[in-house]
């Protein structure tokens, strides 16, 4: 594996490891302060400033996801999934002398709740900042396979 | 079963089979969602001619569009032939429907146009097989259609709730409302649930908590609506109306007023292309209005958006939150709007999850006791012209209920 995909690949396992065990304050820790986490209504966007996402979360709105989540003042939270996801088909698409690399990968997100499994596959685009030795998150966008349709309350972070 | 189903509604009560038992599900379908207006789209989805969305009424899908000569079309999304579905995209511009299982063609009014091999038929004239089209009326940007062509027109059906639309449609901010997009989600549990909680204002600080701290002072204390003189008011016809911000009714008054603190960026934003009047107009726009108006059966004008229910089953419901803003209007106030909507709004909006949750609870719930036990409505008086009410009244409801129990049992 060329060296950025595989680097880049670790730090996304990590990213998902982080996520499925609700780990959110390292998982903040993550992203680079101006990064941008996205999941369009719409699989094929390209654009998402001026359209209704599931959520375009700046460092602001993601610290506030994460209270949200942990608060314990949130009932659907309170009862939150489990989540296991699996991430892979890594494709490095471009990386850059300044350490910036733009790859995407396949997610598949398994959640369980009140005895009920459901599937969330994506397409999952990443632009990834190398700092000191490692990584931060420049941007992430979540393009659901189903994006768009009826979704039900979701109470974990894809 | 009709005269037992006016037994189920008491004035401050249902019974629970209303939300458990499948032969009073069929029975809604034919007598209320095919038996009065029912909401469909906004006028601001179908701009052009050939502009189409698919939709539903009730249970059956349709096609809503506007023809090459404007007027507005609701058909039922069905072949004449074999009945296979003539459109399944969401939205479009089509200038007609081909259906693709023996290439039937349709004309933007329905009318059948072709059909391969017409020889094979006797005696066949295509003015007998084209679309079924609805009634369609509109107001105020609104479409709805009905199964029904006898029914009262649709100004009458809305009635007492028209001004209150009106008033809604002023978060135009001097701009059409558009539509900019919108979530949908379902929820394991039976519609009126949902039709319930638009006019609920007692669950807000309740169910609402995480959402409520995650807004500046400002923001929080005027979500904090329980004691600002807000009221729920009966507009007849199962429609109702819940003031949470008294302030908010009317978007164009009190325009003097000093522009929020967690609006001043946007205001200096706007000052660049617009004089001081409007930008105070589009910043009381970008708020929303401190209203809901439910509109029975199945839309809710609510704040800054529409609320649109779909009955799946018994025990399941579809809900859209359409999010809307200025057509023509500054792209900054569209975003804020927009941002505002993805806050609480949509599956991983700071509200939906948890209103989601609470529903299914209650469908949940309503299996336990199913055949003793009811829903209670008796919450707080309602408003009326010597009493002021109450925000917290379950006066929505007792209306929405009476209505079900005129059209159930007619």
């Amino acid at each position: 594996m060329n060296h950025d995909l595989a680097k880049a690949a670790e730090f996304i396992w990590l990213e998902a490891d982080l996520l499925d065990h609700r780990d959110y304050q390292a998982w903040l820790a993550l992203w680079d302060p101006e990064g941008l986490y996205v999941i369009p209504t719409d699989a094929n966007a390209v654009e998402f400033e001026d359209s209704v996402n599931y959520a375009y979360d700046n460092a602001a709105m993601r610290d506030m996801r994460v209270r949200r989540l942990t608060s314990g003042e949130s009932m659907s939270a309170a009862h939150a999934a489990t989540t296991v996801r699996t991430v892979s088909r890594f494709r490095l698409l471009d990386s850059d002398e300044a350490g910036v690399v733009t790859l995407r990968c396949a997610q598949h997100l398994v959640e369980y709740k009140f005895g009920k499994h459901r599937t969330y596959s994506a397409n999952v685009d990443w632009t990834l900042r190398s700092e000191g030795d490692g990584l931060r998150i420049v941007r992430k966008v979540v393009r659901l396979a189903n994006a768009g349709d009826p979704l039900a309350g979701i109470t974990f972070l894809p | 079963m009709t005269a037992s189903y006016a037994a189920l509604v008491e004035a401050d009560r249902v019974h629970t089979r209303l939300y458990t038992d499948p032969a009073i599900f069929d029975d809604e379908i034919d007598r209320i969602f095919s038996r009065t207006w029912v909401w469909v789209a906004h006028e601001s989805e179908l701009p052009k001619p050939g502009d189409y969305i698919t939709s539903w009424v009730g249970k059956q899908p349709v096609i809503v569009n506007r023809d090459k000569a404007g007027t507005i079309r609701v058909m039922l999304n069905r072949c004449r032939h074999r009945g296979a579905t003539i459109c399944e995209k969401n939205k479009g511009n089509a200038p007609g429907f081909v259906c693709p299982y023996h290439a039937w063609t349709y004309a933007q009014d329905g009318s059948l146009k072709g059909l391969p091999l017409p020889k094979g038929y006797k005696a066949f004239d295509k003015a007998d097989y084209g679309l079924i089209n609805l009634r369609v009326e509109t107001y105020n940007g609104l479409i709805f259609a009905t199964m029904q062509e006898d029914i009262q027109p649709l100004e009458d059906h809305l009635g007492r709730a028209r001004p209150w639309i009106d008033l809604f449609m002023k978060q135009g901010g001097g701009y059409p409302v558009k539509v900019l997009g919108e979530h949908s989600f379902t929820f394991p549990g039976n519609w009126k649930i949902q039709l319930e909680n638009t006019t609920d204002a007692y669950h807000f600080p309740v169910v609402h908590k995480s959402f409520l701290s995650s807004l500046d002072g400002d923001t929080e204390q005027l979500f904090s609506f329980m004691k600002a003189g807000g009221y729920v008011e009966d507009l007849g016809n199962g429609h109702s109306v819940m003031v949470m911000i008294p302030d908010l009714v009317d978007l164009e008054a009190n325009l003097d007023e000093p522009i929020p603190e967690r609006f001043s960026d946007l205001a200096e934003e706007l000052r660049k292309d617009h004089d001081e009047d409007a930008v105070r107009r589009i910043i009381r726009a970008v708020t929303g209005t401190g209203f809901n108006v439910n509109l029975f059966p199945n839309l809710a004008c609510s704040m800054a958006f529409f609320r649109v229910l779909r009955p799946l089953s018994v025990e399941e419901t579809e809900v859209r939150h359409i999010a809307i803003g200025m057509d023509g209007g500054p792209t900054a106030a569209n975003r804020a709007r927009i941002r505002l909507h993805e806050h609480f709004q949509g599956p991983m909006g700071f509200g939906t999850p948890d209103d989601a949750e609470a529903w299914e609870r209650v469908q949940r719930g309503a299996q336990a006791g199913e055949d003793a036990m009811w829903i209670m409505l008796n919450r707080g008086e309602d408003k009326t012209t010597t009493n002021a009410g109450d925000v917290t009244s379950e006066t929505g409801m007792r209306a929405a209920y009476q209505m079900w129990k005129r059209m159930m049992t007619a």
